[in-house]
């Protein structure tokens, strides 16, 4: 019999197990929203922009490390998503992104509403399809998802000429796939992986340097294997978050531009760097040339590009995080012992020093202001025990959100790393929710990043997506007057908000709940009362707005060079209230 | 310094943007690229004259690799190969010169492929020494137009002793 494009698409993502689809329609992809309305088995979420379509797809396969599914229109439709496939490229989100486009006949003519989708996609995804015959969409489908979900993840964009989901063809979904030209490697050296084993049981201070890879690869037990049977300290990307667990007593926290301390200077006087599934990027390596200076590195990732792009590396292998960590602790279960940690013993001793020396730290004064981290820090204490996830903005939060909400496991985090982009935090939630209904999803929010995708409210509300937004309110480009005030002598150039919208108000009028911290004494109630309702929540919390977030690693610093507070005629410039450059007034919502 | 890679790849729609496209994007520079279909009609091979540092090209190599269409990535430099380059060279000249144009076609065995009473248009294939030596030549007698395919270049066979050697048989 044969189908329709548009029923073979139905189709095929039946096949792939897809369940939730985040789409919004348009002229050339309404024939496939028209088959999608009459079958029961994909659930189709309406958002209100396809940015948020895109970082919906991207939470929800963050979260369940299957790929994340969007349908978006052609020319506007389109445009709109590249955002979120810039972000899953940079984060390596597998992605499966379908456009439409014009018919076959009209393409290249400007018809209404063409884009050239495969040109605006290309630097963007791992691949891309411009499907021109019915007779090749399943193929087309099949070789999408398989490109998304193997080697290193990313995004893939299928466009879908109108005429192509119209006409006819049989049916007919591959079994499997070749291609060529695209064979990654799983399997590690097993000569390397030997070196590698060697070289940790001799080092005397070893560090393993963790990134999303491990993540992606599902790979946390032989991770934690591999720290235990070792005593290797454990630092972990803004990626990595939850790889290991956080409260491990071998975990180290967050490396790299405002991570601890201690996890700059261990891997900074490290004598072996193990890193594993992560990019060394300049958010982690400060200026390269000054990276783990004494350093051996041994570099794991699945994805040959990412070795030797940015620093040096002794021993190479190419691999998948999961299964070289298998060899690796299969040589090491019979070659480390107890030695190791004798031999280590004033390496750790160092890194207790280093742990005392600088904490992570912060004054909350019961009666002042609220103090960021302390939100964060009673968030996480009030729910940890409901196992969340947690997706953040972009901005001093994300970094205090990092620092102070402790994850156990692995895909409970959802933040933006590489790209960076403000406005990923509330959609992405709500992409883990429509994946678990029944767990607990939180976004902390940047005032600022959180009203760049604001509109996806009416998509939380209808869908019953009851995600628990705390918005950390501090009026500002709170990343950005950081900045200002350490590298451009106070003068805040367009980075002030105000307190616009009120955003309880806002939460209201989308139906959704509304709730206000406005002093210390409250944190805790709003946080209960939040997690008590069945609904959507935004919870407005107005913090100290000139908090900053330390320790830092100046942009192209070295990582033993922090800062680790705000520069004593900073701090009197505060107190005295002159830092008022760009605020026009001050005005302090309460509930 | 100077690398000549060598790229097989899928033949079809989009394959060139994406090599490209992986170029710029990256600043990685691009001295000379040429693309034609290979004996395999669905592949097509490309040579792609580049330039960087031993890591540049070692990211140029892998992230070619890395494109899904690119079935194979040679970096010709770390063994021998040939290369070689066409050009098609107008020259325009005054009637006393030429004689000339054609003294200077005729040294470096290149032929004349079309001639007006104005114009005589000069064929020449060779290494890149030869073509730059031959436009060096005519430039002073006019040079109208010049077209050069870039280089395209492949290895050389390893050469084989005709007869096993007396240490391999001497070991087994
Ligand atoms: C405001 C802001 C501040 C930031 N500050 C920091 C900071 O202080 N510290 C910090 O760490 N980051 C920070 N970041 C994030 C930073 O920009 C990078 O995104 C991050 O460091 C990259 O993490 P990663 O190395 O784990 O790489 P990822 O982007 O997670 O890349 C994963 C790596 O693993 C490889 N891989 C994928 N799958 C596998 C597999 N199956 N097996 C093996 N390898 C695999 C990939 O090829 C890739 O090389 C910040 C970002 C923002 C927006
Ligand atoms: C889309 C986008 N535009 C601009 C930036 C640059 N930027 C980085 S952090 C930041 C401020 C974020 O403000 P907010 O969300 O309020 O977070 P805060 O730093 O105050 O916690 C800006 C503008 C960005 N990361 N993304
Ligand atoms: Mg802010």
């Amino acid at each position: 019999m044969k189908l329709t494009g548009a029923e073979i698409f139905v189709e095929c993502l039946k096949r792939e197990g897809v369940k939730t689809l985040f789409a919004l329609p348009g002229g050339v992809v309404l024939k496939i929203f028209d088959v999608l309305h009459q079958q029961k088995d994909i659930d189709v979420i309406l958002t209100r922009h396809e940015q948020g379509a895109g970082h919906m797809a991207e939470g929800y396969a963050k979260a369940t490390g299957k790929p994340g599914v969007a349908l978006v229109t052609s020319g506007p439709g389109m445009s709109n998503i590249v955002t979120a496939l810039v972000d899953a490229s940079m984060d390596s989100v597998p992605l499966v992104c379908f456009s439409g486009q014009v018919s076959t006949n009209l393409i290249g003519n400007d018809a209404f509403q063409e884009a050239d989708n495969i040109g605006l996609s290309r630097p963007c995804t791992k691949y891309n399809f411009l499907v021109k015959d019915v007779n090749d969409l399943a193929v087309t489908i099949k070789e999408a998802f398989y490109i998304a979900m193997t080697g290193r993840p990313g995004p893939v964009l299928v466009d879908i000429p109108k005429d192509v989901s119209m006409n006819k063809a049989d049916f007919k979904y591959p079994g499997s796939v070749a291609i060529r030209g695209y064979n990654p490697t799983y399997d590690g050296n097993k000569w390397q992986i030997k070196q590698a084993a060697e070289a940790i049981v001799k080092a005397k201070k070893p560090i393993l340097y963790v990134g999303g890879g491990v993540i992606f690869s599902g790979a946390s037990e032989e991770l934690l294997e591999l720290a235990e049977l070792a005593q290797i300290p454990v630092d972990m990307t803004l990626m990595a978050l939850g790889a290991f667990p956080g409260e491990h007593p071998l975990s180290m926290g967050m490396m790299g531009m405002h991570g601890t301390y201690w996890a700059n200077m261990a891997v900074h006087y490290s004598d072996l760097v193990i890193a594993v599934g992560a990019r060394f990027d300049d958010r982690v390596t400060g200026k390269v040339s000054e990276f783990c200076p004494h350093a051996k590195v041994i570099h794991i990732d699945i994805d040959p590009t990412s070795i030797r792009k940015n620093v040096n590396v002794d021993i190479p292998i190419v691999g998948d995080c999961k299964r070289v960590l298998r060899e690796l602790n299969q040589i090491l279960r019979a070659t480390a012992n107890g030695e190791q940690k004798e031999l280590r013993k004033p390496w750790w001793d160092q890194i207790h020093e280093w742990k005392r020396a600088h904490p992570l730290t912060y004054e909350q004064d019961p009666q002042g202001p609220i103090k960021p981290q302390h939100l964060i820090k009673r968030l996480y204490e009030l729910t940890r025990d409901r196992d969340p996830i947690v997706s953040t903005d972009v901005g001093q939060h994300q970094m205090w959100a990092a620092q102070y909400f402790t994850l156990a496991k692995p895909r409970r985090w959802l933040t933006s790393g590489g790209l960076g982009t403000m406005g990923f935090g509330f959609p992405a939630a709500m992409g883990a929710q429509a994946a678990f209904p029944d767990r607990l999803v939180l976004c902390i929010a940047g005032d600022g990043s959180v009203q760049m995708n604001m509109q996806e409210l009416a998509t939380a509300v209808v869908n019953k997506l009851p995600v628990k937004v705390f918005i950390v309110n501090n009026q500002y480009h709170g990343m950005v007057r950081q900045w200002q005030d350490l590298f451009y002598e106070g003068r805040y150039a367009s980075s002030y908000l105000d307190v616009v919208p009120d955003f309880v108000k806002l939460a209201e009028a989308y139906g959704a709940v509304g709730l206000r911290a406005s002093k210390v004494s409250e944190i805790d109630d709003v946080i209960r009362e939040a997690l008590a309702v069945d609904k959507p929540v935004i919870a407005d919390v107005p913090v100290d707005k000139y908090e900053n977030c330390y320790p830092m690693i100046p942009a192209g610093g070295c990582n033993h060079e922090m800062i680790l507070a705000d520069p004593p005629e900073l701090k009197k410039k505060q107190a005295a209230g002159a830092q008022v450059v760009g605020e026009d007034k001050d005005t302090v919502l309460t509930a | 310094m100077e690398h000549i890679i060598s790229v097989t790849a899928e033949n079809k729609f989009g394959v060139l943007s994406r090599v490209a496209g992986l170029f710029s994007g990256r600043g990685f520079n691009i001295e000379s690229l040429s693309v034609a279909p290979s004996v395999d009609p669905s592949t097509s091979m490309m040579t792609i004259v580049t330039s960087g540092d031993d890591r540049i090209i070692e990211q140029i190599v892998k992230q070619l690799n890395k494109l899904i269409d690119v079935i194979k990535v040679v970096d010709l430099n770390e063994s021998e190969f040939v290369e070689r380059e066409t050009a098609l060279i107008k020259v325009h000249t005054k009637p006393e010169d030429r004689a000339e144009a054609l003294r200077i076609a005729d040294i470096f065995r290149a032929n004349v492929v079309d001639s007006t009473s104005m114009t005589y248009t000069i064929e020449i294939t060779g290494g890149i020494k030869k073509i730059e030596a031959i436009i060096n030549l005519l430039q002073p007698l006019g040079i109208k137009e010049l077209i050069r395919t870039g280089r395209i270049a492949i290895a050389r066979e390893p050469i084989r002793p005709a007869v096993a050697q007396p240490k391999r048989v001497a070991k087994e």
